[in-house]
């Protein structure tokens, strides 16, 4: 079986496991840095917005156009009065992009265009936007994101537990600033189509967070009821174990996008696929990055501010602290947390635990030995 | 369209799932093991169905959006005026859109459609093969509705008509008959002082004329041109005016549209319209008498008290009324066809009425209506009263050629997407990938099938962010077979054989997909209900597939692992299978007698 399956049944049995919540200082530190980033990026930079977003015209010549970009500029400002961008793409078209213009004032500069690089007006695919339409979309858009979040806190909430919802919440901004910080940094051009991606960034990035702390949630339900592990080294455990799946819903997530990527940026040039394609992708990286680095160790760290789980935390560490005097091949709490409690555990429990107590879960065990 | 409804349902759906895993361990492999052929049959009967219904409605492909076919978009934006702000609603939105449509379709387009989307939007698409500038300035004027005063008004083309129901069936020479008065009529109430020339010169007929009349004359020209007749050749505009109406076969879409195009409200001008029997009638009609803006609103009531039908009712302002009572007192004496008024919008007569005596601020028009004629009256008559204007937001050009361009391009890059999922899956699951394999084309069938129903169904219209958006579901729906995969190779470590392994798995896997679905589906819904343009499109294919993946994992995914779980190839492990116990490392049983707690934990993960 592929390396990958090796690591997950030996994630499983908990052989290797990184100890993401032991280390979240460094992760919240790394993230803290990337967002401030791209927060600085956001505000020296500021972000590129497309024609669509300030009003104006882009019009798109048919293939193999022998006018060179020069030219078709100077055709262009004469033509409109205003700054023209050309951009030649891939199969030979033009792509020339006016701002500020009306849209009134679009269909002779089209005329006039069509007349100067000798291609029929109806040959021109034009895209004319007045100034309010672009503000439109992108208002709806944060309209859309508002009610998103409040209704996607409120499911988790209820679903979950309010620090779930809180970490997701955290998480999800996480993933929406660096995707627009990335987008200030390289100076990618903001179009409709990368509000769409954004906005689909939110259910993915949610989508995946959201199975971890499905099993978290499983893993932690008689957490008080045991006094083997706190409550972050379940969740840590949570993350290993739905790691490969992270991994496996990262990759098939990106491969489609990433085929989009490849056709909108290469054979078309530019345009939505591009677009949309380029969001997701910087924002399902992100998204996948914090919901295993951000999130979890999130939901551990305000867990275990709850009075319960520091109970819980005291009664584990003097667990252990009376389990070291027993035979005990692995310190308990020495880096790899997976390998070290595991391996610790059944030392504890010895034999007696057979099969038979599997179905019942966790608590019945731990019941046992207090 | 009809799922924000649905989304209810599937937001209960999750939680109520979830009690149910939340307390399991008795009754965990019954149901969903039980009868796995019913689902597959169930699976099949819809897509049979589906496949059937497809034919049935005769569209085999899922209808492409403009930016796929080629073509026209515009967006319009209301624009309410001042201090009206709630004129922006539900009723002058959809008057608004059912006026838009009878322009645009005048142009002679069959499949251009009109639509609200969002709140204070209008989107006009109108497919190649257009002339798109001809439509946007059909779509981009404001609709003018008048009040005129008919002159006279025969049957429009080769086809006579056979009788004028609402009105008695009048030819011209009766319009000559009451020349004198009808002329004096017109210079009295309405005396046109402006350029008129202007407005002319955009008559098409009128520029090969050039028409050199003073102002003076063409003041008056109006009067007189109801009254003059051919004879009265010194007034060259009257007379062409008289051509024009002459020469007007109104059974022609052409003519149609150019009738009267341009004519300036205080002159007199010709006009086409249907009437109730949907003959094609042409007019010679004077200058506007009461104006569009001047109706109060418009209403088709029934009559219970006399029997008498659909009837549409008019409420006039101060100024209307006015005015109205004016022109009513003058008609009212009249014979027919003059005793008429043509309600005139954007050039065309819509209705006819006569008066019988005059009338102040209210009036009724009566007839045979139909309730739905009736209704279209009231809307065409208080669209004239809409204190909306429409500006133009957004126009987007599609040549047929980039329009196809795109369409292969997302369709290859769907298919790159497809493939490397399908390689990843191989790869990685191998034997198992057959079954991710087979749920993701009954995926893609089904969503295929969906698509082209949705498109006579309810006006679905595939466009590039739709497309992008069932490429990115690919991974939603592979990830949920991901789910349910790896918690099925967790149970085998467990060192379970397969069969029941796939059942413990399933309750699991199952809560996780719901609860992730769900989210996925509430950024669609939200996405959905709340923008506009391109980024609905894209909402609309994420929600539909996200609901499809649910379906297919219930119904297609799980029955097919547990049917192949009895399958030699994949029970006893083999090494292709993606479910080889020691390749995923189960624990042997001798260890795990040994070390039971740990399994024992994980088993819960």
């Amino acid at each position: 079986m592929s390396k990958l399956g090796t690591l997950g049944a030996r994630l499983h049995h908990g052989e290797v496991g990184y100890d993401f919540v032991k280390n979240r200082k460094i992760w919240y530190g790394i993230s803290i840095l990337i967002t401030i980033t791209a927060i600085v990026g956001l505000a020296v930079r500021g972000l590129h917005m497309g024609i669509e977003f300030q009003g104006g015209a882009v019009f798109s010549t048919p293939k193999n156009m022998s006018v060179s970009v020069a030219q078709a500029e100077e055709y262009a400002e004469e033509a409109s009065g205003h700054d023209a961008i050309v951009q030649k793409l891939g199969d030979g078209s033009l792509r020339i992009q006016v701002a500020g213009i009306d849209t009134k004032a679009s269909d002779t500069i089209k005329e006039q265009l069509s007349e100067d690089l000798k291609v029929e007006s109806e040959q021109i695919n034009a895209e004319l936007v007045g100034p309010s339409w672009g503000e439109q979309i992108a208002n709806k858009a944060w309209q859309g994101l508002g009610i998103f979040l409040v209704l996607v806190v409120i499911y988790l909430a209820i679903a979950f537990e309010w620090r779930m919802a809180f970490a997701a919440f955290v998480a999800l901004i996480h993933d929406i600033t660096i995707t627009v910080g990335v987008y200030a940094l390289v100076g990618f051009e903001v179009t409709p189509g990368t509000v769409i991606g954004l906005l689909t960034i939110l259910g993915y990035s949610l989508y995946d967070t959201v199975v971890v702390f499905d099993s978290l949630k499983e893993q932690t339900k008689d957490i008080t009821k045991q006094t083997r592990w706190t409550y972050s080294e379940i969740a840590n455990r949570s993350i290993n174990s739905t790691l490969v799946r992270s991994i496996n819903t990262t990759v098939v997530a990106l491969l489609p996008v990433a085929g989009l990527l490849f056709i909108g940026g290469g054979v078309l040039g530019a345009g939505m696929l591009n677009d949309i394609s380029l969001s997701l992708f910087v924002g399902l990286a992100a998204g996948a990055y914090s919901s295993i680095f951000i999130a979890t160790p999130l939901v551990a760290d305000l867990k275990e501010r709850d009075p319960a789980m520091k109970a819980l935390k005291k009664r584990v560490l003097a667990k252990r602290a009376q389990g070291k005097s027993a035979p005990e091949p692995e310190p308990v709490g020495s880096g790899g947390l997976g390998g070290g409690t595991q391996d610790a555990a059944p030392a504890v429990v010895g034999p007696r635990n057979q099969p038979a107590s599997r179905s019942r879960g966790r608590g019945r065990p731990s019941g046992k030995r207090r | 369209m009809s799922w924000p409804p649905a989304r209810r349902p599937g937001a209960r759906r999750p939680e109520r799932e979830y009690e149910k895993v939340a307390a399991p361990k008795k009754g965990r492999n019954a149901g969903a093991q039980s009868k796995p052929w019913r689902s597959l049959a169930l699976i099949l009967i819809a897509i049979v169905g589906l496949t059937a219904g497809m034919f049935a409605s005769g569209q085999t492909t899922p209808r492409l959006g403009i930016d796929l076919a080629g073509g026209t978009s515009i967006t319009l934006r209301a624009e309410p005026e001042a201090g009206q702000e709630s004129a922006i609603n539900k009723t002058n939105m959809d008057t608004a859109v059912s006026i838009m449509e009878r322009r645009v379709n005048g142009l002679g387009v069959s499949e251009a459609e009109v639509q609200t989307q969002g709140d204070r939007n209008i989107i006009v698409n109108i497919p190649k093969g257009t002339n798109s500038k001809q439509a946007r300035e059909q779509v981009g004027t404001t609709a003018k509705l008048y009040f005129r005063p008919v002159i006279a008004r025969e049957a429009g083309g080769a086809a006579p008509t056979p009788e004028a129901s609402s009105s008695p069936s009048a030819g011209s020479g009766k319009a000559e008959d009451t020349k004198e008065k009808d002329g004096k009529k017109d210079e009295s109430s309405s005396p046109s002082p402006s350029a008129t020339s202007q407005g002319r010169a955009v008559t098409d007929g009128l520029k090969a004329d050039a028409s050199p009349s003073p102002k003076a004359s063409e003041s008056k020209g109006s009067g007189d041109g109801d009254g003059g007749g051919k004879g009265d050749a010194s007034d060259p505009q009257n007379s062409k005016l008289q051509a024009e109406y002459a020469a007007l076969d109104c059974t022609k879409p052409d003519q149609r549209t150019t009738a009267g195009k341009g004519a300036k409200p205080d002159e007199a001008t010709v006009a086409c319209g249907q009437d109730s029997q949907g003959q094609w009638q042409k007019y010679l009609l004077g200058p506007a008498e009461v104006d569009g803006t001047d109706v109060d609103d418009a209403q088709a009531v029934y009559d219970t008290q006399a029997g008498t039908g659909w009837k549409v009712t008019l409420g006039f302002t101060d100024k209307g009324s006015k005015k109205f009572a004016s022109i009513t007192g003058k008609l009212a004496q009249q014979q027919s066809p003059q005793n008429e008024f043509a309600i005139v919008l954007d050039g065309n007569v819509v209705s006819n009425p006569y008066v019988t005596q005059s009338l102040s601020s209210n009036a009724e028009i009566s007839g045979n209506f139909t309730q739905e004629s009736a209704k279209n009256l009231a809307n065409v008559l208080s669209y004239g009263a809409l204190p909306l204007t429409f500006k133009e937001d957004s126009v987007t050009t599609v040549t047929a050629a980039l329009g196809g361009e795109q369409l292969r391009a997302g369709l290859i890059a769907g298919a790159i997407g497809l493939a490397l999922v399908v390689a990843y899956l191989l790869i990685y699951y191998r034997g198992l990938s057959f079954i991710a394999i087979a749920s993701l084309l009954v995926s893609a069938a089904l969503t295929y099938l969906i698509m082209s129903l949705l498109g006579p169904a309810i006006g679905f219209a595939l466009n590039l962010p739709a497309v992008c958006g069932a490429i990115v579901a690919i991974g939603i729906t592979a990830d949920s077979f991901i789910v349910y995969f790896e918690r099925v190779r967790d149970e085998i470590r467990e060192g379970r054989s397969l069969r029941p392994s796939v059942e413990r798995a399933w309750p699991r896997a199952r809560r996780t997909i719901l609860v992730s679905d769900f989210v996925s589906f509430l950024a669609a819904a939200v996405l959905f209900a709340v923008t506009v343009g391109k980024v609905q499109g894209f909402a609309f294919t994420l929600g539909l597939t996200t609901l499809l993946d649910v379906v297919v994992v219930f119904l297609f995914t799980k029955p097919l692992l547990t049917l192949m779980a009895r399958r030699k190839f994949f029970a006893s492990g083999h090494k292709w299978s993606g479910l080889d116990p020691k390749a995923l490392g189960a624990k042997p049983p001798l260890r795990r007698t040994r070390r039971p707690a740990g399994p024992v934990e994980t088993k819960e993960a």
